[in-house]
């Protein structure tokens, strides 16, 4: 693997405000050209937080960023002025959750779309209206002539969300970050974004980050898994592994906590408890509280994060045992 | 890629815009277009007073006093110095017009420019910005502005200076509750995403949303404007006799309302046109401006 697209390293994000919310503790990921990583947690695990580091989107005054974020070996924290720029948006692009929100409802697809294309290519409003009618029909949009001329309100909800991705792939990125781009979609719409997405990112030979809460959705679309606990990665794995062997125990319950296995008349499985409050640092593991597994050792430190295979990282005092075990065998 | 071409480019125009929308929506309103009507009919006439006004609005005549309308040569009678009514009105249009409509444009350009700042940076400066504004609003907007002519001095100028500072204070503070609205809004931070500098956003993404409602606001003022600057001549701290203003030919007819009531009615019917066709020019916009209706 040469140079990997994205390559994040302890990432520690904190917030300023009436209360200190430590929102990423030391996150790693890293993405190879051309993959996508599904990125799985819960409300308030971080993850849309990491993902908009990547982008700088973060309110500066108010936001603390160590770590070191990179993408296709670009420092993005040591980015500013017309590089900031260029990266975002030309290197990096980004789909958000709610597309009725994220579109502007004064101006026309059409305007939208050119608007990016000219700031980062200096076309011509022909020519970017031209690469705004193409992307339109790339998304699969019926008649794209007339919805280049349409306002975002006069678009069902999937095709407001297929022009946002025409939006965020206009300029060509290298890497697309999906934000739970399907989460404000109804279940039919949702597996046609999520194809179109994974068609146009092989397409396309992007690297692309998808955020979501959704096992099914994240198991739909990537290659690698990242699961994210309280601003940490718990475990890393191809979707095979996780799905087959889940190694952390929060994994464990996640996948347990599946609809699909669950006979009617029965409770469903659930992790007992609440994540917990963000408002110091975690110097042992924030799971522990909720384990069924815990043990004597998971008060005393920081889980150490076990590499169990190249790319396979779990963060669990267990997996250590697992990880001598395989090395023994 | 760029193959898909600039020649299918040729069918598709360029997008009529948010404005001929907007045009479009208005014109299908009619009470907003017999407001329209009204407004511009009111501005050609004072333009064009010289051309349109029958006689010399200055002129006076102590035989013809307080004469009834439709006296022959007076179609609106005389006023209490024997001065046609008619002419008066229509010249009257010009200052009272100019009282209404400038005071209401600059604040419009002061007050969304403060509201917008402060809505945008948000923070300590826009609670520095918000709460001096809130020290404005302490007073009535009669009393301040009565206070403010009062202390500079009658005369038209300082009456616009005094309306104009009444009157920014309630578009800052419109202007900074859309703005926080809009900022907060996920487009904004999809531009940003997309590489658009805080010039650009502010410009085309928050402008262009909160343009409309401040915009429409400030037609409504427009009323308000217009019956605060002849409240002022009224008092004598606005127009000074013998120009013709409809606050100040109301002031001075007072007396004749026993002698002559219609008379002098009139020009408070034509404060209560102009500003009632201000407030349904007002209300067609917003409607025409609300692109989800």
């Amino acid at each position: 693997m040469s140079t990997p697209l994205v390559d994040i390293n302890n990432l520690h994000v904190r917030f300023h405000g009436q209360r200190t919310v430590h929102a990423v503790n030391g996150v790693n990921l890293t993405l190879a050209p051309g993959e996508t990583l599904g990125v799985l947690g819960e409300s308030g695990s971080g993850k849309s937080v990491t993902l908009k580091t990547l982008l700088r989107l973060l309110p500066e005054n108010r936001t603390q960023i160590a770590g070191d974020v990179r993408v296709s070996g670009v420092d993005v924290m040591a980015l500013s002025g017309k590089a900031l720029a260029n990266h975002r948006g030309g290197v990096v692009s980004m789909i958000f959750q709610d597309p009725m929100l994220a579109l502007d409802p004064v101006y026309t697809i059409g305007e939208q779309i050119s608007e990016g294309v000219m700031r980062h290519e200096g076309a011509s409003s022909r020519e970017a209206y031209a690469r705004a009618l193409e992307m339109l029909t790339r998304v699969r949009i019926p008649s794209p002539e007339r919805r280049l001329k349409a306002y975002p309100h006069e678009m069902s909800g999937g095709m407001r969300q297929r022009a946002m991705i025409a939006l965020a792939l206009a300029c060509k990125p290298k890497l697309l970050l999906a934000d739970e781009p399907t989460t404000a979609l109804d279940a039919t719409v949702q597996i046609q974004i999520l194809l179109l997405l994974r068609e146009l990112q092989r397409e396309l030979g992007m690297g692309m980050i998808f955020v979501t809460h959704d096992i099914g959705v994240a198991v739909e679309v990537s290659d690698r898994v990242a699961v994210m606990y309280a601003g940490q990665v718990v475990e890393t794995g191809s979707v095979r592994d996780i799905l087959r062997s889940p190694q952390h125990p929060y994994t464990r319950g996640l996948l347990a906590a599946n609809l699909h296995g669950a006979q009617k008349g029965q409770r469903l499985q659930a992790i007992p408890g609440a994540p917990p409050p963000l408002d110091t640092a975690p110097v042992t593991c924030s799971f522990a509280p909720r384990c069924p597994v815990k043990a004597a050792g998971c008060d005393a430190g920081p889980p150490p994060n076990v590499t169990l295979a190249p790319g396979r990282e779990v963060r669990c005092i267990h997996a250590l045992g697992e990880a001598q075990g395989s090395a023994a065998n | 890629m760029t193959a898909v071409s600039i020649e299918k480019l040729a069918t598709v125009e360029k997008s009529p815009g948010y404005w001929a929308g907007v045009a479009r929506r208005f014109s299908r309103d009619p009470v907003a277009m017999i407001a329209l009507v009204v407004v511009v009919g009111l501005i050609l006439m004072a333009i064009f007073a010289p051309l349109v006004a029958p006689s010399d609005p200055y002129r006076t005549s102590m035989l013809r006093r307080l004469r009834p309308i439709g006296t022959e040569g007076f179609p609106l009678g005389a006023d209490e110095l024997g001065r046609d009514m008619l002419s008066r009105l229509i010249y009257g249009a010009r200052l009272s017009l100019l009282m209404g409509v400038t005071p209401v444009v600059i604040a419009f350009f002061i007050g969304s420019a403060i509201g917008i700042t402060a809505g945008y940076v948000g923070g300590r400066l826009n609670t520095a910005l918000m709460r001096t504004i809130d020290v404005f609003f302490a007073f009535p907007s009669v009393l301040l502005a009565i206070a403010l002519s009062g202390a500079l001095g009658a005369g038209i100028f300082n009456g616009l200076l005094s309306l104009t500072v009444v009157f920014i204070p309630p578009i800052a503070r419109i202007a900074e509750s859309v703005t926080t609205a809009v900022r907060r809004i996920e487009y904004v931070e999809a531009a940003r995403a997309s590489g658009a500098s805080a010039f650009t956003i502010v410009r085309v993404h928050v402008l262009g949303n909160v343009i409309g409602p401040i915009f429409v606001y400030a037609t409504g003022l427009i009323s308000v404007s217009l019956i605060l600057a002849s409240g002022l001549s009224f008092l004598g701290l606005g127009v000074k006799p013998p120009e013709p203003e409809w606050g100040l030919m109301l002031n001075t007819l007072r007396n004749a309302i026993y002698v002559q009531p219609w008379v002098a009615a009139l020009p408070g019917l034509m404060i209560f046109i102009t500003s009632i066709s201000f407030n349904l020019l007002s209300d067609g916009l917003r409607s025409a401006m609300d692109i989800k209706a």
